[in-house]
Order: structure tokens, then C-alpha cells, then sequence
């Protein structure tokens, strides 16, 4: 072999060099790009909070000052209402108070009533809160060269009466409660159809279905669902439950006449079939981590198959199975495609009713504001993104406590 | 003061090896020779195969373990700072337990060592020359670009022995290399060990002590010391020795087949 | 101690047993409902076929319509009949293509990183912010596009590129795809048996030369499931177009251009107020099928490929 040579002595030892230092070139790259994802992460993240809290500039159709002595952003709660109950004629009064007490409502609800009927406001210009926080002079000159008439004020547009308030289309009023509530209501009725089905049949595929062709076609059809678009399923509850179930969807069964079709029960159900595959998927897993041995006790005292699912293994898949389920509930909250095909409705300011009214859903909200040409309905589009993501972590947070609470004790 | 001459290939001086607090291997003083082929016998678990992983710095990837004493090589320190385990694990080949071609053709199971060593040469001749010395050559000369994946358990160990010659190492650490094969496949290793340690230094683990008495020129016997669960050589001589006669009652009931 | 317990244990208080096979109703009763509802998930998919299937077949019927057109036409302007899939799809195949080119990259690597470099520490810090960027809605990512990433593409190619265009959805579609390729990925690389990393540094490889030239080839066909299911996901992906990419149905590959996948189109044109059983509704369903094919055709070779590649390190 002798003429075979490799590398020797010095030649082998900057040879060697040569390779870490390839190494340590390739390892920085591999480190760079987990940099990429992290860097995606925070520009995402300070993006949503910078559009949610900024300068703005407003205009005033009607000055201020033929309503109230005072500035009015110093007025309190009863001088609020004062002022409003003074000057709104007394329909208009009587209407703001049928959708919510007039007298329950807050500080800022107020103001932002008086600001909306009385003052007319018009919002000219946003700025961002990096823009805020670093170049005040600037934006104060080009406002005060721009819109001399304008006031310059520090607005949150992520403010505890964003999440209370109803919608509205001046985005300087509008709020996300109609859609969060939304939200809720589908998520609710997603998860009440795919829990009880999501488990159902992952207990029949992991502890009754025989190794055979059907149950083997069952396993490969979940699978596959779990990769279809979820514009597919919307396009599927638009032909079934919207229409072919108009019936039930709308509620014309039972007697509620006032709505077609695309109401939170059609919406609900198409997400429920979407989460569906995911429910089982996770459910499977929680069932198969359950150790054998406690079946075969179970069988060993003369249990039948059913009460060994029932009083051993479903207690001890449990707590994996319902983070399973909040998993899906929160992709569920987020998934915003379905909803449009089947038709949440996008100016929506009445509280939902009940499964079937009509209904908007805050990704809904989102992706409407965001398409606005308007810079402020960005903004406000900004700050129902912080509520929904959220709403996400509490979810989230929710089940990582669940899968602690109850690690497995085997 | 004269140089020490390095005539040993391998020398271990009061070396330990651990694994976080756990004393895995204690104290052993081993000199084995060049062209030869050492044995390391013993019941399982007494540490043979982290012995033989500390000769070739396999050790290094588990994150807790650690060496005390020298192993020296040609009367190099393996674990002295400046020496890069890379190049160590180049001069020191192995064969393992379970045969493990990588998921290539035969041929770039052996060109790819080569190759990240920096073979100059004629490729297609190294191929050829590394499967005819470990026998293989005639069996797979048509299939060269085929999976190695295709072959039989024997045959792809035999691979795995030709793969590591290719890379012209020293030594070759054998850790049950026949363990996992056929009575015949287990005949022609063991034959082809015998034309190998022409050139060899040889180091095998067996668990088989008919298989170490055929094929080995020395053995070490390990043993567990009763209180620690340490590890460690209890008798090293003459292969020959070592089964009929051996010293220590332990390796005499245990080559015996009385050992519990 | 309590005796009666003991004397009735021992006077066998139980019937004697028959050992016969017993009928239990409740038993056989239980597994047919569950089996059935295991099944209902057949009927999901059947359900789509058929639904979709039904509508398309309408839209196909529509004398203004003929399948070939569909299916070779660039030109899709519902207005005058004009219903030439490529249009929609030139875009979809642009934005997926920009996807797929930054999630493998970056996908495959950050796995590799993940499964041979990383510490146990790094992992615990690095999989939840992959996991967390893995669970954020695409409608916020959607918002990304248009008002962070369009903004300084806007800067760097001046006026060559419009408020909407496809490079914009593209790149972000692929920091969507990133997490689930190196998720995927990840776990095909660390399928890969330790033996063959063993054999790889035995012969004297650095890490570097382990990792990329003997274990990511081991798990070429796992990472290449991957891949094909983050096309999957890139093709049915509606919100990030919806809201990045324009509304308009041209037929162009350029990305700094504005152009309306598949998705995006179903969502705007459904969106609006659309009547029933009119053409444009229809055509809609047509977009779906295609998609759904798609999709379920990717999906079901990539889970062939990994039930094949977990076969070859049994």
C-alpha cells in the first residue's frame, strides 16, 4: 500500500487546520441561520408593537372649546356625559345607550364618543413608535407645516377600551369585542364538535382497529387532512354548511328568521372538520403513551376492553389529550382563510347572540384593517394583532401548566 | 539520557477512565505489541469496550467522560492538550460491533475516508487494493456502484474492515466484530484478521473465548472489582497462557466457563 | 383482623363461572360507534371531493367554459369569460418558489445545527422561539409582509417594485415555512443511527464532515419529505398573498410584480358578495379542486417517502 500517500507531518497537520477551519466556517453559518429565525421573530414582533402605540395627528371639524370650557381631554367621566347628554339630540342618545348604558361606560369611552359625534375628529397622520420615541422634533415640524390646524397627541391605540369597544368604521373608535367574541363562540363550538369525534376515533385506532386495509386507508386520509389548505376547508363549509345546511346553519329551524347561512354555526363547524385531523393526531400519541402494562392489569382482573379504555386508560391520556385540544383550539383562533370563504361578515358592531348570528372574528378584523388604505387602520389592525397573539399565549401558556401539572407519573 | 524507544504500539500507565463520578475503568498498565493481535476478554459489562473506545478517543463524544493516567502511542500521550483526536482516530482505525456501511455505493464507502483525509492518488486503485486485502474484492468487484446496503451482514463488516485500511491506520480497534455474523462470516474475519496483522496492530473485543484463543497472539482479562463496579485488567500474557495455565483463579474459572 | 371478610372470600361467593362466551351488547355497541366515527373522517374527504368536484363540474358545463382552456390559458378575466388557470397559478408557483428557496436552506441547516451541534441548553432555548415562530396566525405574518418587509424592498429597488408584489409574500412565506422544514428535518436527521456517525469520526472526520457528508446524506429522503410537504404548505397558504401579493390576475413570474395566486383569488372573489351558481362562484370551486389535488398528491408522497426511509433504519 505503500504508494498510496496521505498527508504527513507538516503537510498533514495545516491539513488538518485547513478542515476545522472549513468547520468552524460551516458551524458559524448553521448558527447564523437559527440568527435569521430569531431576527424574523423580534423584527415581527417589534413591528406589531410599533404600529400599535405612536404619535397622531387629529383635525377637529367642530373647536372644542363651543363644547367645553375646559380641554376636553380633562374632563371627567360625569362631565363627559354632560357634555355628550347636552349636545347629541335625544334619538341619538337614546341609541348609544340601548347598545351599551350610556352611564356604565368608562372614562375613555366617553372621550372617544365625544371625540367621534361632537369634535368630528379626523385623523391625518401616524407615526410609528420608534419614530415617536426618536424623532419628535421632527414629526412635530411636519405636522405644524402639514396640518397647522392639527393637534399632536400620543396615542395608544392598544387601550383597555379597544378591547371593550364594539366595532366601528372610524378606526380611531373602533374596537375588537364583536370580534373577539366571535372568536370565542367558534372556537367553543369547533372544539365541542372535534373533542368528543377527535377522540373517538383516535381510542379506535389505537386500541380496537385491526391491522387491515380500511384501518390502514383511516390512518393515511388523517394524515392527510392535516396537510390540506384550509381554504379548502372553507370552500367545503361554504358548499355544506353555508348553503346545503342552510336550514340548521341559519337557525330557520328554530324559528330565528333574520339571518342566512354564514353565521357562527356554519363557521364553527368547518373549523371543527379543519382541527379534526389535529385532535386525533395528538390524541393518538397521548393514548399510545400509556404503557401497556396497565391494559394487561386491567385485562388481568377480568376488565372488558371498554372499561379498560374508560377507567384506565382515558384517565391517564387525559391531560395529553386536552393539550392536544388546546393546541387546535389555537390554531383554530388564528386560522383566518376559512372564515373568509365562509363569510364572517366584516362590519359587524352587535355582540354575537348566540351560534347562529352573524358574526366577525378577530383574524378577520385583521386582515380588513390591514388591507385598508388608511395609516391608522393599520395601526388599530396592530393592536388587535397584540390582542390576538395574546389571547395565543394564554392558550399556549395554558397547556405547557396542563402537561406539567400532570407529567407522567410512569 | 537516552530516548525512551517506543516499542510498544500501544501503552496505558495506571490509566482510568470515568463517566462523571462513576469510576468505569481503574488503573490499567497494558503494553501491547506491534503486528500482533491483542485480545480483551472479560464478562459483559466490565468496561472492554470503553477501554478500547479510550485507544481512538470515541470516549470524547460522551459529554461527562474523562482519562486519568497516559495512553501512549508509539510513546505518544493520546491525551496530552496539543493532540487533535482527529488525527488520532485517523491512525487509530475501528471496526465495530454491529456492521455499519453508510447508506453509499461500496465504492464511496471507502473513497469517502480517503478523501476527507486527503488521499492523493489513484482513487479507483485504493478501492481495489483495501477490498482485496480484506478479502471482499472478488465478491463485489461487479457492483462497485451499488448500495452497500445490498450486501450481507459478513460481507458489509468485511467492508467496514476495508474502509478502515483504506485510511492506512496503525492500530485497528475490533469491538466484537463477529458478534452479529454467521458462523461462516465469523470464520473469514476471523482468517482475514491473521493476513491483516501483517501490517497491524490488532485490538479486539470478544465476548467468544474460543474466538480469542484461535485468533489472538496476547490477551487481557478484565474483571470488575466486587465493590466499586470499576473495571479492570486482572491478567495479561500469552494467549496461550492465559488458557491452560492462567495465573489468577478468576481467569482460570472464567475461561473455564465456571464463572457465574 | 376481620374474619367474615376472609370466610366469605373463601367460601367462593361468586357464581360459578361458565367461562362461555358472554354476548356483551354494550361491548360490540361501543366499537361500532367508534368505528364509526373513525370513519367519518373518509367521509371529510369524500365530502370534499364531492363538493368541489360537483361545483367545478357546473363551472365546467358553462358554455363560456372548456377544460383545455382551463388548463392552458394564461389569461383569467371572469368579466369576459376568460378562465386560464395559469394566470392564477404563474403566481402561485412564484411565491412558493421564493418560499421553498429561503425555508430549505435555512430550514435543513438550522436542523442540522439543532440535531448534531447544539447543546441540550441551546435546544431548550432555540426549539420553543422555532416553535413560537411555528404558531403564529399567517394573517399576522400577512401584516409583516405588507408593512415591514414591502416597506424596505421598497427601499432597496426604488420604484422597480410595487405596494404589492410577490417577493415580499414569498420571503415571509418561507420564514413561515422555516419552522415545520426544520422540524421535519430534524427528526428524519436524528432517525439516522448513531452507529453511522460512530463509523464516520472513527475514520477520522471532524463534526462538520460527519454532520454534511455522512448523516445529512442518511437522511436525504427524510429532509426530502420535508420539503415537499413545506410546498404543500406554501401552495395552500392564502393569507400572506391575500394580504402581500395584489389582487391582480396577471400571468408573470417576475416577483417584483404584483399577481394573485390561486388562494388569494378564492379568498378575494368569495369575499365579496358573490351570487350562487354564478359562473365566477363556480370557477372558484374549479381553483379549489386543483389545489386540493395538489396538495393531497404532495402529501401523499411525502408520507410515503418517510414510511420508506423509517423502513431503512428498522
Amino acid at each position: 500500500m505503500a504508494r498510496f500517500s496521505y498527508p504527513e507531518k507538516q503537510d498533514l497537520q495545516k491539513f488538518v487546520a485547513a478542515r476545522y477551519r472549513k468547520a468552524w466556517i460551516w458551524q458559524l453559518i448553521f448558527m447564523a441561520t437559527l440568527l435569521v429565525a430569531i431576527v424574523s421573530l423580534a423584527a415581527l414582533l417589534l413591528n406589531v408593537v410599533d404600529g400599535a402605540f405612536g404619535y397622531a395627528a387629529f383635525e377637529y371639524k367642530k373647536d372644542p372649546a363651543q363644547f367645553s370650557d375646559k380641554p376636553i381631554e380633562e374632563l371627567n367621566r360625569e362631565e363627559l356625559l354632560a357634555v355628550l347628554q347636552e349636545n347629541l339630540s335625544t334619538g341619538a342618545y337614546k341609541k348609544l345607550d340601548n347598545e351599551s348604558p350610556m352611564e356604565k361606560r368608562s372614562q375613555i369611552e366617553l372621550y372617544y364618543l365625544v371625540q367621534e359625534r361632537l369634535l368630528q375628529v379626523d385623523t391625518k397622520a401616524t407615526y410609528s413608535l420608534f419614530d415617536s420615541l426618536f424623532n419628535r422634533h421632527e414629526i412635530e415640524t411636519e405636522v405644524g407645516e402639514k396640518y397647522p390646524e392639527a393637534r399632536l397627541e400620543f396615542r395608544y391605540w392598544l387601550t383597555p377600551a379597544f378591547v371593550t369597544s364594539p366595532m366601528s368604521s372610524r378606526a380611531e373608535f373602533a374596537g375588537v369585542r364583536t370580534a373577539v367574541l366571535g372568536s370565542l363562540w367558534l372556537v367553543g363550538i369547533a372544539i365541542l364538535f372535534a373533542l368528543p369525534v377527535g377522540v373517538g376515533a383516535a381510542i379506535y385506532l389505537q386500541e380496537y382497529a385491526r391491522k387491515n386495509f380500511l384501518n390502514r386507508l383511516i390512518q393515511t386520509n388523517i394524515n392527510n387532512l392535516a396537510g390540506v389548505p384550509s381554504i379548502v376547508y372553507g370552500m367545503l363549509g361554504l358548499a355544506i354548511f353555508v348553503r346545503a345546511w342552510e336550514a340548521f346553519t341559519s337557525g330557520a329551524m328554530f324559528g330565528i328568521t333574520d339571518t342566512n347561512g354564514r353565521t357562527i354555526m356554519s363557521a364553527g363547524l368547518t373549523m371543527g372538520i379543519l382541527v379534526l385531523p389535529l385532535v386525533i393526531i395528538n390524541a393518538q400519541e397521548a393514548i399510545k403513551a400509556v404503557p401497556d402494562s396497565i391494559r394487561q392489569a386491567a385485562f388481568g382482573v377480568g376488565a372488558t376492553r371498554w372499561q379498560t379504555i374508560w377507567s384506565h386508560v382515558l384517565p391517564n391520556a387525559l391531560p395529553g389529550i386536552l393539550t392536544g385540544s388546546i393546541l387546535a383550539m389555537s390554531r383554530a383562533v388564528g386560522e383566518t382563510a376559512p372564515l373568509i370563504i365562509v363569510g364572517a361578515s366584516t362590519f359587524i358592531s352587535v355582540d354575537p347572540s348566540g351560534p347562529f348570528s352573524k358574526f366577525t372574528a378577530l383574524p378577520i378584523q385583521i386582515y380588513q384593517w390591514t388591507a385598508r388604505a388608511q395609516p391608522e387602520f393599520h395601526n388599530i389592525a396592530a393592536a388587535a394583532i397584540i390582542v390576538l397573539l395574546i389571547l395565543l399565549l394564554t392558550l399556549n401558556a395554558s397547556a405547557i401548566l396542563l402537561r406539567n401539572r400532570f407529567q407522567r407519573r410512569y | 539520557m537516552q530516548p525512551e524507544i517506543p516499542q510498544y504500539a500501544i501503552e496505558t500507565r495506571d490509566l482510568s477512565i470515568y463517566y462523571g463520578p462513576f469510576e468505569a475503568v481503574k488503573n490499567v498498565d497494558l503494553k501491547i505489541e506491534k503486528q500482533k493481535i491483542t485480545a480483551i476478554i472479560g464478562p459483559s459489562g466490565c468496561g472492554k469496550s470503553t477501554l478500547l473506545r479510550a485507544f481512538n478517543r470515541m470516549n470524547d463524544f460522551v459529554p461527562t467522560s474523562r482519562v486519568d493516567g497516559e495512553i501512549l502511542m508509539h510513546g505518544t500521550n493520546l491525551y496530552s492538550k496539543d493532540i487533535d483526536p482527529v488525527e488520532v482516530r485517523r491512525k487509530i482505525g475501528m471496526v465495530f460491533q454491529k456492521p455499519n456501511p453508510f447508506p453509499k455505493s461500496i465504492y464511496d464507502n471507502i473513497a469517502w475516508g480517503a478523501r476527507i483525509n486527503g488521499f492523493k492518488g489513484n482513487m479507483d486503485e485504493l478501492v481495489e487494493q483495501s477490498l482485496r486485502n480484506a478479502a471482499l474484492w472478488e465478491e463485489v468487484k461487479d457492483k462497485l456502484k451499488k448500495s452497500a446496503y445490498e450486501l450481507s451482514g459478513g460481507q458489509q463488516q468485511r467492508l467496514c474492515i476495508a474502509r478502515t485500511i483504506a485510511i492506512q491506520p496503525d492500530i485497528i480497534l475490533m469491538d466484537e466484530p463477529a458478534s452479529a455474523l454467521d458462523p461462516i462470516s465469523t470464520l473469514r474475519i476471523e482468517e482475514l484478521m491473521q493476513e491483516l496483522k501483517k501490517n497491524y496492530t490488532i485490538i479486539i473485543v470478544t465476548h467468544n473465548m474460543q474466538q480469542a484463543a484461535r485468533v489472538s497472539d496476547y490477551t487481557a482479562m478484565m474483571m470488575l472489582y466486587e465493590d466499586t463496579r470499576s473495571g479492570t485488567v486482572i491478567e495479561f500474557d500469552d494467549t496461550k497462557k492465559i488458557f491452560t495455565r492462567p495465573s489468577d483463579k478468576r481467569t482460570e474459572d472464567y475461561v473455564t466457563g465456571r464463572f457465574g | 383482623m376481620d374474619v367474615s371478610v376472609n370466610k366469605s372470600l373463601a367460601s367462593n361467593s361468586f357464581r360459578p363461572a361458565t367461562l362461555k362466551r358472554k354476548r356483551r351488547l354494550n361491548e360490540g355497541l361501543i366499537e361500532t360507534i367508534l368505528f364509526m366515527v373513525g370513519f367519518l373522517t373518509i367521509f371529510v374527504t369524500v365530502g370534499i371531493v364531492i363538493v368541489l368536484g360537483d361545483q367545478a363540474l357546473l363551472f365546467f358545463n358553462d358554455p363560456e367554459v372548456t377544460l383545455v382552456e382551463f388548463l392552458t390559458s394564461t389569461k383569467w378575466v371572469p368579466a369576459i369569460g376568460e378562465f386560464g388557470i395559469w394566470a392564477l397559478v404563474s403566481a402561485t408557483l412564484t411565491t412558493s418558489a421564493i418560499a421553498i428557496l429561503v425555508a430549505v436552506p435555512l430550514g435543513v441547516s438550522a436542523a442540522t445545527y439543532l440535531s448534531e451541534y447544539a447543546s441540550l441548553r441551546a435546544r431548550s432555548v432555540l426549539k420553543p422561539i422555532l416553535e413560537v415562530l411555528a404558531g403564529i396566525p399567517t394573517v399576522v405574518y400577512g401584516y409583516f409582509a405588507l408593512l415591514f418587509v414591502t416597506p424596505i424592498l421598497r427601499s432597496v429597488f426604488d420604484n422597480r417594485i410595487g405596494v404589492y408584489n410577490m417577493l415580499s409574500a414569498g420571503l415571509v412565506m418561507g420564514i413561515m415555512i422555516l419552522p415545520l422544514i426544520s422540524s421535519m428535518s430534524e427528526d428524519a436527521l436524528s432517525a439516522v443511527p448513531n452507529s453511522l456517525r460512530e463509523a464516520a469520526y472513527a475514520m477520522g472526520a471532524t463534526k462538520l464532515e460527519a454532520s454534511l457528508q455522512v448523516v445529512v446524506p442518511s437522511a436525504l429522503s427524510g429532509i426530502g419529505a420535508a420539503v415537499i410537504v413545506g410546498i404543500s404548505r406554501a401552495v395552500g397558504e392564502t393569507m400572506i398573498v391575500a394580504v402581500a401579493s395584489g389582487a391582480t390576475s396577471d400571468f408573470t413570474f417576475n416577483p417584483l410584480k404584483a399577481a394573485e395566486t390561486m388562494t388569494a383569488h378564492i379568498a378575494r372573489i368569495s369575499g365579496g358578495d358573490l351570487s350562487y351558481n354564478s359562473v365566477d362562484y363556480n370557477s372558484l370551486f374549479a381553483i379549489a379542486l386543483m389545489l386540493f389535488l395538489v396538495t393531497l398528491v404532495l402529501n401523499l408522497i411525502s408520507q410515503w417517502v418517510i414510511s420508506k426511509f423509517r423502513e431503512q433504519y428498522e
